[in-house]
């Protein structure tokens, strides 16, 4: 698995977006959880609540910090990966795979041109990362 | 950020031993210190289940020499120093006049006349003043924080590991007690305390040896499954116990009954600073209790989360995370004695919701200490 998937959008706040088709599923990056260490909790919005770009849609804990999820799109939330709040070290372990968190049905696709690619991403990482980046 | 820049922070002798191995580093009370080795859970499971190895050199330590060592630190503490035998370690408190709590501490008595205290890493410098400030007679009091390393070896493995690398018998120190000996060929204080609720040592030696002893240890003890371990797990371990943490759960604005410290608390023994005030407290009885308490909706309590009875503040949480052993969200707080009591039904207010919590008996994992 990539670290950082090339079929991703990416956020400034280390969220990623995965386009299918009209939806986008979202969740937070390998650098996030890694940064995080062991998630134990994962507070997520109910399904039909309206989100918008880059305010907060939820909160991830570990186990020593608290911090807010930002929507990487605008619209509805259709699904929630409900299997978090039993599970919520699939966040760490598999941050693209059984981590994901919401399904966003979106109406507005120009969105994403403010979203970065992997490339781009990484870059920001090397400049704006934390503690040793990867 | 309220931690300073890392080149601000002191180091312990043990600071390029944890880079190498690619600890996490964090600022912590002035140090730059390991958080997280692998991960707080895994870390927190190799305690409780095989052996681990802290670096607690940040803590200090104060030597006390002279025929009135005993009275003088009778004076100081809470606890009585009298019954403390050549060899045992005595858990105690230093209180201000008004009984808020200067800082814990454990007093070793190294000989008659002899005495060493270990205090907490943020708090040296202010002990070190209350202390010199309030000491009297024929005493020499020394900070020895800077020439002292210390290593917590915790675990069900600690005693076979520590055992090997020492030319003591180990086995024969009891709880609360200390030999004197060589641990890979290091002259050590070898103290059967610690900070986790597992059987364990903490190893008291000279900063010049500390990483010598640190790496004989790591990788003496591959075998038992000995791993190092940050202060992340350090926390979740204690909390586990509900040991105290001095800035968390007690501080000048706490006392120690309410903080359920009664019991290092001698009323019986000589003056002693803080008397007074403790002496009304108890006869008033404490307004309020430090209790444990675990989540009943999911949610993580925090340090500084507010703690409602039907809506109304009634406390704070002073500690609170995932206790990895106990697999529940719990944590520590202040209430009103009325509402202490176990089965006591709360909210725990987080991110402006009232999430219900409840009382429990603690620790909320039994202790594994080997009481003789």
């Amino acid at each position: 698995m990539a670290t950082y998937p090339a079929d991703l959008r990416y956020t400034r706040e280390h969220e990623w977006a995965r386009v299918e088709g009209a939806r986008a599923r979202v969740g937070i990056t390998h650098y996030a959880q890694d940064q995080l260490g062991d998630v134990v909790f994962v507070e997520l919005p109910k399904v039909g609540t309206r989100v918008r770009q880059m305010q907060t849609f939820g909160v991830v804990e570990s186990v020593k910090a608290v911090s807010d999820l930002f929507a990487p799109l605008s619209g509805e939330v259709v699904e929630v990966n409900s299997s978090l709040t039993e599970h919520p070290e699939q966040v760490n372990q598999d941050p693209y795979g059984g981590g994901w968190m919401i399904i966003i049905a979106n109406a507005d696709g120009k969105e994403l041109d403010a979203l970065m690619s992997a490339a781009e991403y990484e870059k920001y990482l090397q400049t704006a990362g934390g503690p040793g980046g990867h | 950020m309220a931690e300073p820049e890392a080149a601000a922070l002191k180091r312990t002798p043990l600071h390029a031993a944890h880079v190498r191995r690619g600890a996490r580093m964090i600022g912590f009370g002035g140090w730059d210190m390991p958080v997280q080795y692998t991960g707080i859970v895994e870390e927190h499971r190799t305690v409780r289940s095989a052996v681990g190895c802290f670096d607690v050199s940040h803590m200090g330590e104060f030597e006390f020499r002279g025929p009135d060592a005993e009275r003088a630190l009778q004076r100081l503490t809470t606890n009585d120093v009298s019954t403390l035998e050549v060899g045992q370690v005595q858990y105690s408190l230093l209180c201000y006049e008004d009984g808020g709590i200067v800082d814990d501490l454990t007093l070793y008595r190294l000989a008659p006349d002899h005495y060493m205290m270990t205090v907490n890493a943020a708090n040296i410098e202010k002990d070190w003043g209350w202390v010199t400030e309030h000491l009297d007679g024929r005493v020499e009091a020394t900070n020895v924080s800077a020439e002292t390393g210390l290593i917590a070896v915790q675990g069900p493995r600690a005693e076979a590991l520590v055992g090997r690398l020492a030319d003591i018998d180990v086995t024969a120190i009891r709880y609360y007690h200390f030999s004197r000996g060589r641990v890979a060929g290091a002259p050590s204080i070898v103290s059967r305390t610690g900070y986790t609720g597992e059987d364990g040592f903490e190893l008291y030696l000279a900063a010049s040896s500390a990483e010598r002893v640190w790496d004989a240890l790591l990788a003496e003890g591959k075998p038992d499954g000995v791993a190092p371990i940050g202060l992340g797990a350090r926390d979740t371990l204690r909390l586990e116990m509900k040991y105290a943490l001095y800035g968390n759960d007690i501080d000048q604005t706490t006392n120690p009954l309410e903080a359920g410290l009664g019991w290092v608390v001698k009323l019986a023994k000589p003056d002693f600073f803080g008397r007074p005030a403790i002496e009304r407290v108890k006869a008033a009885g404490p307004t309020r209790r430090l209790v444990g308490f675990e989540m009943v909706d999911r949610a993580v309590a925090r340090h500084g989360y507010r703690l409602l009875k039907e809506g109304a503040a009634v406390g704070q949480v002073t500690s609170g995370s995932y206790g990895p052993a106990v697999d529940h969200y719990i944590g520590l707080g202040y209430v009103p004695v009325t509402l202490s009591a176990v089965g006591s039904l709360l909210e725990v207010e987080v991110r402006g919701r009232p999430q219900q919590a409840r009382v429990v008996k603690t620790p909320f994992y039994p202790p594994k200490v080997k009481k003789a």
